[in-house]
């Protein structure tokens, strides 16, 4: 066993999407290395994810030639974090090797994830994520000529529709929680934000219906059918994918291991606390993008422009940023308002729906659990390798349940990578 | 012009992808709805989140466990799927 290999940067970037993008690119003519991690084979994160099914908007390719001009900044993609082990450096993983990552300034740009709720049927092959079927599409699964029912919340429901008729497949219904008079409202409000009415009149779907949710998806060992309730009607649709998502979570995992504050919990998903410089409650650890809460890659531009400006002390030219970000932050409540999750979706599971995937414990096993530890202890939820990245995220919704911070590993790791770290060294700085 | 492609061996079958693709769309063009592993109670599961969050794609590629929907094709890549 030898010890695992040390690096240094003086700004590590964890994330290369909108906001780690703009980070790198506003820090870089400082000077500073920079490093910029990636989990995804490439950089643009979810939203500019290449790949054979992807067509990249000219705003994505902007952004990753202006990462390649620079010599000072170095992308590691399918680099994932796996811990912290000491003040200031961070445990690396990549497909061949682990690693240990040291960083004067750390910025967090690591985006969100959907929040995947469950009900009967969803554990079927077939049933994804709304964002989940746009990010495999664009990894080139094919869909040609499937049938697609697309359900859940917010304007990445039609996103992904788009996303799916582009690659063939036929899309049978849209169906959207929120009310028509939510949605039209969104639709009004759109005129202040002209660029987003413009992406909107081009996602308009025919098979669009608000006040619809998912009931079941159905079928013998893959989706044959979904059955939705659309107001008070329940109606069955034969399709051959389900894909279903309920807008966005934060996410804070990094974040929180590292020990930043988060946001007060009264409004929906809990977000990474920061100041005006993008700075979180720790010195030298700034947060940029969805991480802070989800608003769009306008958004999640300025912000990184912003915490790469002011990561390397240039808060001068951090300034001129901020009206941009107070502008696209406004588009983000509207959107928080306008699709807020009716209560209703709290009853999609019966009690013999799994909530926990990874290790298939039942909503009605959770039921008399008192809290998320209690429910981890003595059921299990959780206790697979998604980490309760997915039934946490349920569980908090479904029962208010609070994960607590999260331990090491970060991400499941080979024993290869975490052994490495008992190794001593002779790096004098170890504590 | 046609669109590259690339072979690779999914549970022994030969596979032909176009290049570019994730192990988790290699999985769907091998047949079904592109299982990936069992559950701990004998389910088939799918790649669902599509973003390196669920676990529910983990397979093993070239010996290692991963997951199919962040792993990228390579030419003459052994992909296993897992019970």
């Amino acid at each position: 066993m030898t010890a695992l290999a040390l690096e240094h940067c003086d700004l590590l970037i964890v994330g290369a999407g909108p906001a780690g993008m703009a980070a790198a690119v506003a820090a870089a003519p400082s000077g500073a290395s920079i490093a910029v991690i990636e989990d995804n084979p490439a950089p643009g994160g979810q939203i500019w994810r290449d790949g054979p099914g992807a067509a990249l908007p000219p705003a994505a390719r902007k952004w990753r030639d202006a990462l390649e001009r620079h010599a000072n900044i170095r992308v590691c993609s399918g680099t994932r974090v796996v811990a912290a082990p000491l003040r200031n450096e961070l445990l690396l993983e990549d497909a061949e090797r682990g690693w240990r990552m040291q960083w004067t300034k750390l910025i967090l740009c690591t985006g969100a994830r959907e929040l995947l709720l469950p009900f009967p049927g969803w554990t079927l092959p077939g049933v994804t994520g709304a964002g989940g079927l746009q990010a495999l599409i664009k990894a080139g699964l094919p869909v040609e000529g499937e049938r697609i029912v697309i359900a859940g919340s917010g304007p990445l429901l039609l996103a992904a529709a788009a996303t799916a008729r582009a690659a063939g497949a036929k899309v049978v219904r849209v169906a959207e929680q929120a009310s028509f008079a939510a949605v039209a409202g969104f639709a009004a409000s759109l005129l202040r934000w002209p660029r987003k009415a413009a992406q909107a009149v081009v996602l308009a779907d025919p098979q669009y219906r608000t006040s619809s949710r998912v009931v079941s998806a159905m079928g013998a060992t893959q989706v044959e059918s979904a059955r939705l309730l659309q107001g008070d009607r329940e109606v069955a649709i034969a399709c051959d994918r389900v894909a279903c998502g309920f807008g966005l979570t934060p996410n804070t995992q990094l974040g929180r291991m590292l020990g930043c504050a988060l946001t007060p919990a009264d409004a929906g998903a809990q977000a990474l606390a920061v100041d005006a410089l993008q700075t979180t409650s720790l010195p030298g650890i700034y947060a940029a993008g969805e991480c802070t809460g989800f608003g769009g890659s306008e958004r999640a531009l300025a912000q990184g422009t912003i915490a790469g400006h002011a990561a390397v002390g240039n808060e001068r030219s951090a300034k001129p940023h901020e009206a941009e970000r107070t502008r696209w932050n406004a588009f983000a409540a509207q959107l928080h308002r306008s699709f807020a999750l009716s209560p209703d979706i709290r009853r999609l599971p019966r009690p013999d729906t799994l909530v926990c995937r990874c290790e298939d414990v039942p909503f009605s096993a959770l039921a008399d659990c008192s809290g998320w530890t209690d429910a981890k202890l003595h059921r299990r939820c959780g206790m697979g390798a998604c980490q309760g990245r997915v039934c946490g995220d349920a569980a908090q919704f479904l029962f208010g349940w609070t994960p607590p911070a999260p331990r090491p590993p970060l991400s499941p790791a080979r024993i290869a990578t975490l052994a490495g770290l008992a190794v001593p060294d002779d790096d004098v700085d170890r504590q | 012009m046609s669109t590259p492609v690339l072979l690779l061996h999914i549970d022994g079958q030969p596979v032909r992808v176009k290049t570019g693709s994730s192990v988790a769309a290699a999985l769907r063009v091998a047949g079904g709805m592109g299982v990936a592993r069992s559950s701990v109670t004998g389910q088939p599961r799918a790649p669902f989140c599509g973003m390196g969050v669920c676990q529910e794609c983990r397979v093993l590629i070239d010996g290692r466990q991963r997951l199919a929907c962040q792993a990228v094709c390579a030419e003459g890549m052994r992909v296993e799927t897992s019970e």
